[in-house]
């Protein structure tokens, strides 16, 4: 056992002969907010999918609470407390608002041994994760009636709700105003407060610098900085691979 | 009984029989492989096409490749039509899983029913002098109605891949599989680059028909039959690869002359059904996929 | 209303159906009948794989010549009442459901869709080469002419129809309220997304696979009695495929109502059209008006007579 909640020891995954991940190392400690960056097609994505089974066939390993998930599928993952919002947000469509929020509290909380919900419970958790972030009204809408940073929102009350110890939040404000991107950061913050351990993906620098305690850098496969986020942003390296560009 | 001249033989006839399947199965190679467009409705218009051959052959007199070939520009226009609805009705609304395969399911019906309703369930052939004519080196047979359309099929071959890989347009189908921004940026309308391939697709379908017919007797509901086939050979072959297609088509053809050689001919459907199963089980990706 | 009502509402609903028929008191309406009935069966059960998931079976012909076939064999091999049989049949095609779903469920549904239509083939095949079961030529069934309680044989299998067809719409209506139908339709909305939120998509799609696969062979089951003599192209017909495809997506997928709806309507209308025109035209119609509805009106009559609906409630609410 390490006090460390996630553990990726040199993660590497292949596309046909195209390299995305090339020995990855990364620790992230329980209760932490780490910060990663890259430009496109670093491998940010890839390593996300790796990291929640959305992908497979990856080599190296991946320890989440002191356990190896290699093997475990995305669903099983996510019960174990891991969950993810996605970049572009994947909402169900066929369903109102308060039922997105439903699935997980059905399938992930209520799955897990030795927890039982009520339906009452149920919809009590569901309107509170949809009043966490500011969705309340909207609860008896459907997605599509929703605008883009609503959308968001509920992308992460929808990975919330499944109770997770690690939020991985994919890129969560790409195309958002000033103001809305500072809506969200202060909602990530909220939630790490609550004692959720969160990995953000984010290309805004102003977000990402306010976020993070720590910022990860990968560029073409590989990790080159890993650090408190002003002397990452100093490095050499970094600035000639990422910003320099 | 096993003697090596049979076996030969089943070899040969099976290597003929698999360029004809993969003349019939080049417009899904196209459509399904390459568009993403799931057109079981493809042997249908094969049979179509074969029956075009036919009322040529029959009341003209035209040879039935030749028939094809005039038969070519309608089945482009058809393709195009059809592309259009489904582009609309079902791209457009994000409705290709469930309503578009229903849609090509209802469209195989229509056209299956349609040609019964016309010419009745009686089989239908052809007349040209080389159908049953062979040629015999030895103790091989090499009847001219295999080799023919298996000529003509892997003329067709080369003619598309080197549509695909030298055209603009050719290079743009290819690339609208994977990149649709990038073919924007290019100026091509991914819409437009789709309905030019599906066109084509169905155009192949004339000829596929025109073999068919050439081959064996057709009746509407022979179709069906090669649903399985097609998609065997597609997806054995890898998705969208036109090499694949066709080294996928000779191992079925082989595979299947050998078990009606062996076996009996009422096991023949079953080969490829059997092949497709465990592609999909085993190896998804094809033969010649990563 | 809890399943337990629901199920008690369709015993009444069937028992005055059948109490109905009794009363016209002619063999056609329960031959006719049968023949609607057996389509409810097959669109609901389409319907809870095809509609609820989003997975496209077009094989169901298959999985009705399956429970067909497992009546001949056992009639020959050791006959047992048809209730029996009915067993036996969903337990056949509910696991070559699953092995069905297990081969190609983690592909994407295109591959699903062209598998079914593989298995029909093979099975066709490998009947058509089971001359135990009559291969090509067929097999006969003698049923007989009366039966214990009810009397006339035709009554019986009527009402065997319609306890098949009570026991498909209440597992159809269940599985829709239960945090099963919740799942399934998280599955057809997004599996990504359904994986990320818990869903276990795999064992959902593999238990709808089991539980559609094994109610379509329920329907087939009591067929070879009524028909008398079960050929291989007569189990493997067209208009079971076409069918319990077209009825659902007719009707409407999104509700347990649709397929009813669409069996019933469609269902009527073949018989109408079988008696005045003929069998051909009867497949064409139905593949006319599944284009049809696909293209223009994709949620079925129930979604359209839905829309309607909302509109007047909209018009007549103050603007």
């Amino acid at each position: 056992m390490s006090a460390n909640l996630l553990e990726v020891e040199s993660l590497g995954k292949r596309f046909g002969g195209f390299i995305a991940l090339d020995g990855i190392d990364l620790a992230v400690a329980a209760g932490e907010r780490v910060g990663l960056i890259g430009p496109n097609g670093s491998g940010k994505s890839t390593l996300v999918n790796c990291l929640c089974g959305a992908l497979g066939n990856y080599t190296g390993a991946v320890r989440f609470d002191g356990r190896n998930i290699g093997g475990l599928s995305a669903h099983q993952r996510t019960r174990l407390g891991m969950a993810r919002s996605f970049q572009l947000p994947r909402p169900f469509a066929s369903m109102t608002v308060a039922d997105n929020i439903r699935v997980p509290l059905v399938y992930a909380v209520a799955a897990r041994s030795g927890v039982h919900m009520t339906n009452e419970q149920i919809v009590t958790r569901s309107a509170e994760m949809l009043a966490l972030v500011g969705l309340a009204d909207k609860a008896r809408q459907f997605p599509r009636d929703l605008t883009q940073v609503e959308m968001r929102k509920l992308e992460l009350a929808r990975a919330m709700a499944a109770e997770p110890k690690l939020l991985i939040a994919d890129e969560a404000m790409a195309g958002l105003s000033h103001s809305e991107v500072e809506d969200i950061v202060a909602l990530l913050i909220r939630l790490n407060q609550r004692g959720i351990t969160v990995i953000l993906i984010e290309h805004i620098m102003r977000a990402v610098m306010t976020f993070s305690q720590r910022l990860v850098v990968l560029v073409s496969g590989k990790k080159i900085a890993d650090g408190k986020p002003d002397e990452v942003i100093r490095n050499q390296e970094v600035e000639r691979a990422y910003l320099g560009q | 009984m096993f003697s090596p001249e049979l076996a030969v033989n089943a070899l040969i006839a099976g290597l003929l029989l698999g360029g004809f399947y993969a003349a019939v199965t080049i417009g899904i190679s196209i459509s399904f492989g390459i568009l993403d467009i799931v057109n079981i409705a493809h042997p249908a218009f094969i049979i179509l096409g074969s029956y075009i051959a036919y009322i040529l052959n029959a009341q003209l007199g035209i040879d039935p490749i030749i028939a094809a070939i005039i038969a070519l520009p309608a089945f482009y226009v058809l393709g195009a039509a059809i592309y259009q609805v489904y582009h609309v009705a079902f791209e457009m609304r994000g409705r290709e899983a469930l309503s578009g395969l229903a849609f090509f399911f209802g469209l195989l019906f229509i056209t299956e029913v349609l040609l019964i309703l016309v010419f009745g369930v009686d089989y239908r052939y052809v007349q040209a002098s080389y159908v049953d004519q062979s040629i015999n080196i030895g103790f091989i047979n090499l009847p001219k109605r295999m080799l023919i359309p298996c000529l003509i099929s892997i003329l067709m071959f080369i003619a598309l891949q080197l549509f695909l890989s030298r055209t603009f347009i050719g290079r743009a189908i290819m690339a609208v599989a994977q990149d649709q921004l990038a073919l924007r940026l290019m100026a091509a309308s991914p819409t437009r680059i789709k309905r030019i391939a599906f066109a084509i697709s169905i155009a192949t379908a004339s000829l596929a028909g025109a073999f068919l017919i050439i081959i064996q007797p057709v009746e509407p509901s022979v179709g069906r039959e090669y649903i399985g086939r097609v998609f065997a050979i597609c997806v054995l072959g890898g998705l969208g690869s036109l090499p694949g297609t066709i080294i996928a088509a000779m191992l079925l053809g082989i595979a299947e002359s050998f078990t009606s050689t062996f076996y009996g001919p009422s096991w023949a459907p079953a080969v490829s059904f059997g092949i497709l199963l465990l592609t999909l089980a085993f190896r998804p990706a094809g033969l010649l996929g990563r | 209303m809890r399943s337990g009502i629901f199920f008690l509402v369709a015993v009444v609903v069937a028992a005055i159906v059948f109490g109905c028929a009794l009363a016209i008191n002619n063999d056609y309406v329960f031959f006719a009948g049968y023949t609607v009935l057996q389509f409810i069966v097959l669109a609901t059960a389409w319907n809870i794989l095809g509609g609820y998931t989003g997975y496209v079976n077009f094989g169901s012909a298959a999985f009705f010549a399956l429970g067909a076939y497992s009546s001949v064999f056992m009639h020959k091999f050791y006959p047992m009442p048809i209730p029996v049989l009915i067993v036996i049949a969903a337990v056949i095609s509910g696991l070559v459901g699953l092995g069905m779903g297990y081969l190609t469920l983690r592909l994407r549904g295109a591959f699903f869709a062209i598998a079914t239509l593989a298995l029909a083939v093979v099975l066709q095949t490998l009947i058509v080469n089971w001359n135990y079961v009559g291969g090509s030529r067929g097999a006969y069934v003698v049923r007989p002419a009366t039966v214990a309680f009810l009397g006339n044989y035709v009554h019986y299998l009527f009402l065997l129809m319609l306890g098949l067809a009570v026991i498909a719409l209440t597992v159809a209506r269940t599985i829709e309220h239960s945090s099963l139908g919740y799942g399934f339709a998280t599955i057809r909305d997004d599996e990504l997304a359904a994986e990320a939120s818990g869903v276990p998509t795999l064992r959902l799609k593999l238990i709808a696979t089991t539980i559609s696969g094994a109610l379509m062979g329920m329907a087939g089951a009591p067929f070879p009695y009524y028909i008398g003599y079960l050929q291989p192209s007569s189990a493997f017909g067209l208009e079971y495929a076409v069918n319990s495809i077209a009825m659902p997506i007719i009707g409407g997928t999104a509700t347990w109502l649709g397929p009813l709806i669409g069996a019933i309507v469609l269902g009527s209308l073949q018989q109408y059209i079988t008696v005045t025109i003929s069998s051909s035209v009867n497949v064409l119609i139905v593949g006319l008006l599944l284009v049809i509805f696909v293209v223009i009106a994709p949620n079925g009559i129930v979604g359209l007579v839905q829309s309607i609906l909302r509109r007047r409630r909209y018009e007549r609410k103050p603007a």
